[in-house]
């Protein structure tokens, strides 16, 4: 029951971000430059007036603009978020086509990044003052250092241009046939890299929140209960000291994966990734603010979902919080 | 212990420092080394580095010389990442003193508002913004500022929480300061050590930031970039390397020194806190 009620709150918060959200998107439209029918018919190269109007017309540019935010507003609230200027498809079909790329790399990116920095985090914070446990660290700072987009373009001229052992673009081998497990095995091969790269700079994060976070625990009264009856310094570490660093960990991961959607959207231009990453640098390219704000809309609810689940979880994996904020 | 001693015990904090001396050596000398246009074609394109005189790190697919453009970039990374985070500043202080000295209702609409630009994801507004205000060096700053202020904010608002209680802000209040003086005058004087930790590790997100944009293609046209010189060569990594590696580096390095500096500056400034971790 709490539980319910506490996802239908945030389910209200949420609404109320996105709907800010919109008008926000609204805002940014106007404040575009020039007609985006201008814009269409300039690239058609015909850009006489009537033309324009037309186009004006099938935009509901020409209506006033409270008219035009009520028109958007309502429309997004029915998954309408218009038409690509330049594609001329709805943007939303677009997105939902590009959605499950986006999901996959940054799911599969979040899991390695969250495993692998637990365990070097505990790894460091087992050896705070010796050389093992500063080596640990200091990677995790050049790592948090690197640009993403760089990492992406240099690890595709090392694994796949010298080495040769990974493909360096796209989301399966065109033109293969591939299908079932080989299939799959081939999707594999083309994540590997692109969530590697991306999940090494929140590695480096989560690293040095688990490493903080342990030397917290290992402060508390129960640790040195257990030190003193005599239990050994691993089993102490696993299970008393690691298990209770756990909780702001899940927390401020919650938070973090919100940016990973960022992130996706240079590796993703990196590895030609068809995510909507790779998409709103294609509406970039071609200066489409219709797709992009649609875009920028969508990452924003997956950053919502995102910080629903971890809280979620983390309900899940305290006890003692009841739902009561 | 002098300011200096204590930040020189950190031998990080110290590499750190003379990295980014470095590069702001950099900056300085890009104009009287290179005093040409680092966008001009000067040389066959896609010099290998190391082949011709005056040529160190070779040309690009232009003919650009990327020894020049590394150094006019420095200035850029530099000047982008100071400024944004400066008016980052000027966003942040304010809302999280108010919010954090009169608390009440004022505090609960500044963080609700604080919330809202937390849950956007930085650098997708970051993008947008710039695509739509169009590219440029002013752009770039207002939308890593606006991305980047709420941390600020938050931190403020804690300090002041947690300051505005004590005895000398009483005794402020209590002579019949205003409390306009006793904000600037009495609390923030003592939030400013945190305030300097923070704002040096925001100038290296700042520079990651503007270089991922440029590297998208929405950095100024006028100015040269590291991360538009890393995105103009982002299709030829096969043929060319040494466009995309060195600019890279070049980024790396300077975010790196800033974070040791930040780390550094840390230590110096709250003794007592950084000894334990």
């Amino acid at each position: 029951m709490l539980y319910a009620r506490l996802i239908i709150m945030r389910l209200f918060k949420a609404v109320i971000v996105l709907f800010l959200i919109v008008i926000l998107n609204f805002l940014l439209i106007q404040l575009a430059p020039g007609d985006p029918a201008a814009i269409l018919a300039g690239e058609a190269g015909a850009a006489d007036q009537e033309f324009l109007n037309q186009l004006r017309e099938r935009f509901g540019l020409d209506q006033p603009m409270y008219v035009q935010l009520w028109r958007y507003v309502s429309g997004i609230a029915m998954l309408d978020f218009g038409y690509s200027y330049r594609l001329g498809v709805p943007v939303f079909d677009l997105i939902m086509a590009r959605l499950p790329a986006t999901l996959l790399l940054t799911g599969t990116a979040f899991l390695i990044s969250l495993v692998l920095g637990i365990i070097a985090g505990s790894m460091a914070a087992a050896r705070v003052k010796k050389p093992s446990g500063s080596i640990i660290m200091a990677l995790a700072l050049v790592f948090y250092a690197t640009p993403l987009f760089w990492v992406a373009l240099m690890s595709v001229l090392v694994f796949s241009v010298y080495l040769d052992w990974l493909p360096a673009y796209g989301f399966y081998t065109v033109g293969a046939g591939y299908t079932g497990f080989a299939l799959i095995l081939d999707v594999a091969k083309h994540l590997i890299l692109p969530a590697t790269t991306l999940a090494l700079f929140f590695m480096a994060i989560y690293t040095r929140m688990t490493r903080t976070s342990m030397l917290d625990a290992a402060q508390q009264d129960y640790v040195k209960t257990a030190r003193a009856k005599g239990l050994k310094p691993g089993i102490i570490q696993r299970r008393h000291v690691l298990r209770n660093a756990l909780l702001p960990i899940i927390t401020l991961a919650g938070l973090q994966a919100g940016q990973m959607v960022g992130g996706a959207i240079l590796t993703e231009t990196v590895f030609a990734w068809p995510g909507i990453g790779r998409l709103m640098f294609e509406a970039l390219q071609q200066r489409d603010y219709n797709l992009l704000l649609g875009i920028f809309f969508f990452s924003a609810a997956l950053v919502i979902v995102f910080n629903i689940i971890t809280d979620l979880v983390y309900r899940l994996a305290d006890p003692r919080i009841k739902g009561a904020s | 212990m002098s300011f200096f001693a204590r930040f020189a015990q950190n031998r990080g904090a110290l590499v750190g420092l003379i990295i980014l001396l470095m590069i702001i050596a950099m900056a300085i000398l890009a104009p009287l080394l290179f005093p040409e246009s680092p966008w001009r074609m000067v040389q066959r394109p896609f010099l290998p580095p190391m082949s011709q005189d005056g040529f160190p790190l070779g040309t690009d697919t232009m003919g650009r010389n990327v020894a020049a453009g590394l150094m006019h970039g420095a200035w850029v990374s530099l000047l982008i990442g100071l400024v944004s985070t400066s008016v980052a500043l000027l966003i942040g202080v304010p809302l999280g003193a108010i919010a954090g000295y009169y608390g009440g209702l004022i505090d609960d609409i500044l963080m609700r508002f604080t919330e809202f630009f937390q849950t956007i994801p930085n650098f997708a507004l970051a993008i947008v913004l710039v695509a739509i205000m169009q590219p440029s060096v002013t752009s770039i700053v207002l939308a890593i500022a606006l991305v980047s202020w709420p941390p600020v904010a938050r931190l403020v608002r804690a300090e002041f929480m947690s300051l505005r209680h004590r005895e000398y802000v009483e005794a402020a209040r209590l002579v019949g300061q205003t409390n306009s003086t006793i904000i600037l005058r009495q609390i923030l004087p003592n939030t400013l050590s945190p305030i300097i930790v923070l704002a040096s590790l925001m100038v290296a997100t700042a520079i990651l930031l503007e270089s991922s944009l440029s590297f998208l293609g929405l950095g100024d046209p006028n100015v040269m970039s590291w991360g538009y010189m890393i995105g103009a060569a982002r299709t030829v990594i096969r043929q060319a390397w040494w466009l995309s590696f060195f600019p890279g580096v070049a980024i790396l390095l300077t975010v790196l020194a800033l974070n040791l500096v930040g780390e550094g500056l840390d230590d110096a400034l709250n003794p007592k806190l950084s000894r334990e971790r």
